[in-house]
């Protein structure tokens, strides 16, 4: 069987997309280590990609995927941060559980 | 000459910055000297630019002097510009004249004071807004005039910070003059509220703020009883009602007292508490227009007149009871303007600033030779001591109290005359019983103060102020004696020469008002008779109760003592405020939120809606749980919202 | 690609090189903060020029990517200048501190250079670019100072919500992108009539307005602020409320007030509503503050709010008003979050409302520069703060919005409250603040020319009104 990648309709790619960033909010929402809540948020960029992707496919024209790259850049360079900025954290705090991480308030 | 009014505004402006950057180095004499020349030489150039209007025909008195193009914002253009005509150059006269008695006066007064100069650099800066407010030809200069007086009247009230004062039994012992300084600034923003709301939708009306074409385009297109119109009517007259201290924003004045005299006397009496009559007076035009607001100008003025007059008869605080006698004075004036006589509103805001000035700065001199005591019942027989204040403090009260044939009688009767003809009669007889009380508390306050027994302790020794202040002192009580020739009534054989002198400015607002049925000549006598009548008897009584028959009052106080404690109490207003809008919210709320949390700030209304919003705050910033989760969760709730409208529509 | 265009932005050209030397002299010379700082400074004047002689130019450049002049370097010029006055005031704060790193200046710089991207852009993708630039330098200089426990929370905070509305932002542009085939801001925005129908087009609208909202701080996306505001270096934290919330607000103007298009009535419903929440929620939370930092951050909420009501107006007016409320804005913000910082002491001390009771008497200079920020802030004439509140809430009530607007002057009168509590302790109340540290002459002059511009600004607004109107 001879099967073309354009033969899924687009609302597919969509649909599956916004599954994938609606699971990344729920995790951003409901976990509580600071690395599983952060993987959280590159799936939900990652979600985007598809979406962009499948997009740019749909048009013809291969914008989405040139802003595909640039996500994948600002993502690592996000995760080089994220992870320094935790790791700076936890030396401090011993803890990487979110919820103690609330000196602040009010 | 008209074009020299830039300088009237910028010479205070001069003394100001010499003053307040390199006043610390000098000597009290040479500070005082240019605090009051900056205001003398501004005077004397106000005198020159009046008589050169004076000689001019009637048409060609009002100018427009242009400074620079202040704003330039698509359709929002405004000019930096003075408006020079009989109204404003009338009002830079009082302010200028007034205020560089009260300046020559300051150097004896404040003589010895570690902020010296401080004080004369806040004076000039106080006048250079003053003026501002007076001379723009357009609603934002005023209104920056408007909020600069309010600022200096704030940083003159917290002058001496760390003062306590008696704020008349609420909340005694706690505050502090800096708390009455920012009670004043932030009733007064209640005000401001109400001017900038309405500067907004005249904006948006006219698609201007200059004077002249607001006021001509809502002569022309506007129809009587317009909606807009009442609104902003309705919102200029509440910030009036901040600035002049009239009901329900009046709680501010007494406590402003707490201020050094000078200042009471500039600020708080002379000047700028009348700066709402003067706006009110400047928008005859848009007030004419709305006969609903009018009516409430007038209901608002005759209700504040006679109540601050009954709270004035009880109190024992010299000052208070000329804060409380302001008040009463203000409302006279917008019962004026409520009635359609503005000319006779700003007649009575001349004489005023002559008599009330007098009455502040003799009191100032009382309090200076009595070390600082300011409680009646603990002076008397000082007329001996001090004789030249006795006795121009003594005319001021005679003024005052509406005796012919001293100003006061001159436009007070005018106001309530205009109040009979063109408003109602029970304007009058409000107006008439006020002017008794009136006379009361004043000769009240000269009989306990300079008469009868001395009640003070013997360690006191005093005397008679210097020259540097009751020379101000006697040039004032002339003023008040002859400043009333100016508008003697047609009735009496005057000409009335202020009514005419103001009547084009006010020509425009007179055309679209119901002209009054007009009372004979003999109504016109009968009136006055009855007013100089109360007068009398006021003083009459007064110095019978007080000097003759002191026990008497005490019967009287004891067998009215329900009276006594509402006027005592101030009908308890702030009280009132306090309980109605705080007590039932504070009560379930957590008493440990208010710790470290000074809201014994404000009193009266302001302390009701502060401590309010305080409560709401500390309930609100519990939404900040700290866990960054729950800001996720919030963030996503929004998006849902947001989301929700956009799609549904 | 050619001369002229590399011309055309060289402001952003100007910064970036000037970034690559500073890293250069990092990666190079040893001890090298001094040497940086003065290349940072310098660097910046020179862009500062650029982005000013660059204002007449009219177009786009690099295939409609960027816009050249007027608006562009408009900003440009004020993101130069808050860089340099928040470096210049930073020099003190790092020394006290024990954190005079050469990275610092390089984050400043990179950051501005990603403000400067977003504010020029013309498509999406750079906007979307010079916006993660400007975010990630902010989220390392939050947590600057890395030993303090506050400055982690607050970076690790600010960090994973930048990072979450990034999703949504991202996910905002996609949507455009596939409603519209294109990623070109004037192109959708013109079009916007007939993409509407498509439900891509109003979701991804919503979520990019959402994104933007983010940034600037508004309600409910506001949470962050406070904690990152009170938990950053002080310097920083005046950076991040001017810098990247005119950057923020650059990038709203650039889509929701484009010349060529009205919003239509749910955005400018939405816009209202987001506006008299921020207004609401920052006024009032601000009042029950003892921090003054936090309280200047509720603060920044509130002023998001009234600028936003210029954006919510949508008209000329609006916009004239939300760049002059930019500028005034800046340097009463820069100058209020400096003074803190030069009296602020190790362990946050001398941070809250107490410590600063007779300030007036002991440090008579710095308080009235104080008390003159406080008194703009609170939008009392003649500072300029007033007419940035003026502007926008005439903006308001020309475009229908009179509700707005009087809410906007009734909670500035509530702002009065805590504002004024900072002077009247100033100079009303006796107090004993221990000062440490080095307040040098430098950071005095950058804050007594900041008190100037506010003054000038408030008594002949002209001045920056005529440039503001002659953009194109």
């Amino acid at each position: 069987m001879n099967f073309n990648i354009t033969d899924i309709p687009l609302n597919s790619y969509l649909a599956l997309s916004a599954i994938l960033f609606s699971i990344g909010v729920i995790g951003v929402l409901t976990r509580r280590n600071a690395i599983v809540v952060f993987m959280c948020i590159e799936l939900m960029l990652n979600s985007v990609n598809l979406t962009l992707v499948a997009f740019s496919a749909f048009h013809g024209n291969i914008t989405g995927q040139i802003l595909v790259f640039f996500v994948m850049a600002v993502a690592a360079a996000e995760a080089a941060v994220g992870l320094a900025i935790i790791i700076a954290l936890f030396r401090n705090k011993m803890t990487m559980n979110i919820d103690e991480i609330n000196i602040m308030k009010w | 000459m008209h074009e020299y009014i830039s300088y009237i505004v910028l010479l205070p402006f001069i003394g100001f910055l010499i003053n307040g950057i390199f006043g610390k180095k000098f000597s009290e004499k040479f500070s005082g000297i240019i605090g009051s020349s900056a205001v003398g030489i501004t005077f004397a150039i106000a005198v020159m630019i009046f008589f050169e209007m004076l000689k001019l025909p009637v048409e060609e008195r009002s100018h427009i002097v242009t400074i620079f193009s202040w704003i330039a914002a698509g359709s929002l253009s405004i000019n930096a510009a003075y408006q020079v005509d009989q109204l404003s150059i009338l009002m830079t006269l009082i302010v200028t004249g007034v205020g560089f008695l009260i300046h020559v006066y300051s150097i004896g007064y404040m003589h010895g004071d570690k902020g010296f100069w401080r004080f004369f650099a806040y004076l000039n800066l106080f006048i250079f807004m003053m003026l501002n407010l007076v001379l723009a030809d357009n609603f934002l200069l005023m209104f920056l005039g408007w909020e600069g007086v309010g600022l200096c009247s704030y940083l003159l009230i917290g002058f001496w910070h760390d003062k306590k004062f008696d704020t008349g039994g609420y909340k005694t012992g706690e505050a502090t003059t800096s708390d009455a300084a920012k009670k004043a600034f932030v009733v007064n923003r209640i005000g401001d509220f109400g001017f900038l709301i309405a500067m907004f939708l005249i904006f948006n009306l006219f698609g201007t703020l200059a004077f002249e074409d607001v006021f001509s385009r809502a002569s022309a297109i506007i129809p009587i009883g317009d909606t807009t119109m009442f609104w902003i009517t309705l919102l200029l007259f509440l910030g009036a009602t901040g600035k002049s201290a009239q009901i329900p924003l009046f709680v501010w004045l007494p406590d402003a007292m707490a201020g050094p005299t000078p200042v009471s006397a500039l600020i708080h009496a002379a000047t700028m508490v009348t700066a709402g009559v003067y706006m009110v007076a400047r928008c005859s035009v848009l007030y004419a227009l709305a006969p609903a607001s009018m009516e409430i100008v007038a209901i608002v003025g005759i209700a504040t007149a006679f109540f601050a007059a009954t709270m004035g008869l009880v109190q024992n605080d010299i000052k208070k009871i000329l804060a409380y006698s302001t008040i009463s004075q203000l409302g006279y004036m917008f019962l004026g303007l409520g009635v359609g006589a503005f000319a006779a509103g700003i007649f009575h805001v001349m004489t005023h600033a002559f008599f009330k000035a007098l009455l502040f700065l003799g009191a100032g001199a009382v309090i200076h030779a009595m070390h600082d005591e300011q409680d009646i019942q603990k002076m008397g027989g000082l007329k001996s001591k001090m004789p030249a204040t006795y006795k121009t403090f003594f005319i001021a009260a005679l003024a005052i109290a509406g005796i012919p044939p001293l100003s006061g009688f001159f436009s007070k009767d005018e106001i309530l005359w205009k109040a009979f003809s063109d408003g109602s009669v029970v304007y009058f007889i409000i107006g008439w019983i006020t002017a008794g009380l009136t006379a009361f508390y004043m000769f009240r306050l000269v009989s306990l103060t300079f008469e009868g027994k001395e009640r003070w302790s013997h360690d006191k020794h005093p005397h008679e102020a210097p020259k540097v202040m009751t020379v101000p002192l006697i040039i004032l009580a002339v003023l008040s004696v002859v400043g009333g020739f100016v508008g003697i009534p047609h009735a009496l054989g005057g000409g009335n020469a202020i009514e005419q002198w103001l009547e084009p400015i006010f020509k425009r607002a007179n055309l679209h008002l119901a002209t009054g049925h007009h009372s004979g000549l003999t109504t016109e006598y009968l009136l006055m008779i009855l007013s100089v009548f109360v007068g009398v008897a006021g003083i009459y009584f007064a110095r019978k109760l007080y000097l003759q028959n002191p026990e008497l009052v005490e019967r009287l106080t004891t067998s009215f003592r329900n009276i006594h404690k509402l006027l005592w109490n101030k009908y308890f207003v702030d009280e009132i405020y306090d309980a109605t809008v705080v007590t039932p919210i504070v009560k379930g709320s957590d008493k440990l939120l208010w710790k470290g949390f000074d809201v014994g700030i404000i009193d009266g209304i302001v302390n009701g809606s502060a401590k309010l919003t305080a409560w709401i705050s500390s309930w609100m910033r519990k939404i900040q749980f700290g866990a960054v989760q729950n800001y996720a969760m919030v963030f996503v709730l929004g998006i849902i919202i947001i989301l929700g409208i956009l799609i549904l529509k | 690609m050619n001369i002229t265009e590399l011309f055309a932005i060289a402001p952003i050209i100007s910064i970036t090189i000037v970034s690559l030397i500073v890293l250069l002299v990092e990666a190079l010379v040893k001890r090298s903060e001094g040497l940086s700082y003065w290349i940072s400074v310098v660097g910046l004047v020179v862009t500062a020029y650029f982005a000013i002689a660059t204002l007449p130019l009219i177009g786009t450049a690099f295939n409609r990517m960027v816009t050249v002049g007027g608006f562009g370097s408009m900003f440009a010029t004020l993101f130069s200048i808050a860089a340099l006055l928040t470096i210049i005031l930073s020099k003190d704060y790092l020394q006290k501190e024990h954190a005079n790193f050469t990275e610092f200046y390089l984050l400043i710089l990179f950051s501005t250079l990603g403000m400067m991207l977003m504010a020029s852009a013309a498509d999406l993708i750079v906007i979307f670019l010079g916006l993660e630039l400007m975010s990630i330098c902010l989220y390392v200089l939050a947590g600057f100072l890395r030993k303090k426990v506050l400055a982690n929370e607050a970076s690790l905070k600010y960090f994973l919500l930048g990072a979450f509305a990034t999703g949504f932002l991202l996910y905002g542009i996609a949507l455009l992108y596939g409603a519209s085939g294109t990623t070109n801001i004037s192109f959708i925005v013109q079009n916007s009539s007939t993409l509407s129908a498509s439900p891509f087009f109003w979701i991804g609208l919503g979520l990019l307005l959402i994104g933007f909202a983010f940034k600037v701080g508004a309600v409910p996306f506001h949470m962050w602020v406070p904690d990152v505001y009170q938990g950053s270096p002080t310097t920083v934290s005046g950076f991040m409320a001017t810098g990247a919330k005119a950057a923020a607000f650059a990038a709203f103007v650039l889509i929701f007030l484009h010349p060529q298009s009205e919003n239509s009535e749910q955005v400018k419903t939405v816009l209202a509503v987001i506006s008299a929440a921020s207004m609401i929620v920052g006024n009032i939370i601000a009042i029950s503050q003892s921090n003054i930092k936090r309280m200047l951050a509720y603060s920044s909420i509130a002023h998001a709010g009234y600028m936003l009501a210029g954006l919510a107006a949508g008209n000329q007016l609006g916009k004239t008003g939300i760049l002059f409320y930019l500028v005034t804005y800046t340097f009463m913000n820069i100058g209020a979050f400096g003074i803190l910082s030069l009296l602020e002491r190790e362990e946050d001390k001398n941070l809250t409302f107490d410590d600063y009771a007779g300030l007036g008497f002991k440090r008579p200079f710095l308080a009235a520069l104080m008390a003159i920020f406080m008194f703009s802030l609170a939008g009392i004439p003649p500072f300029a703060g007033f007419f940035g509140k003026y502007y926008v809430f005439v903006a308001a009530i020309n475009a229908n919005l009179t509700w707005l607007a009087i809410l906007g002057v009734l909670m500035s009168v509530v702002s009065v409250y805590y504002y004024l509590r900072l002077t009247v302790l100033m100079y009303f109340k006796e107090g004993d603040m221990q000062i440490e540290g080095i307040i040098s002459k430098t950071s005095l002059a950058v804050l007594t020319i900041a008190a100037l511009i506010i003054i000038q600004l408030g008594v002949y607004p002209s001045s920056i009104l005529n440039i503001i109107n002659n953009l194109n």
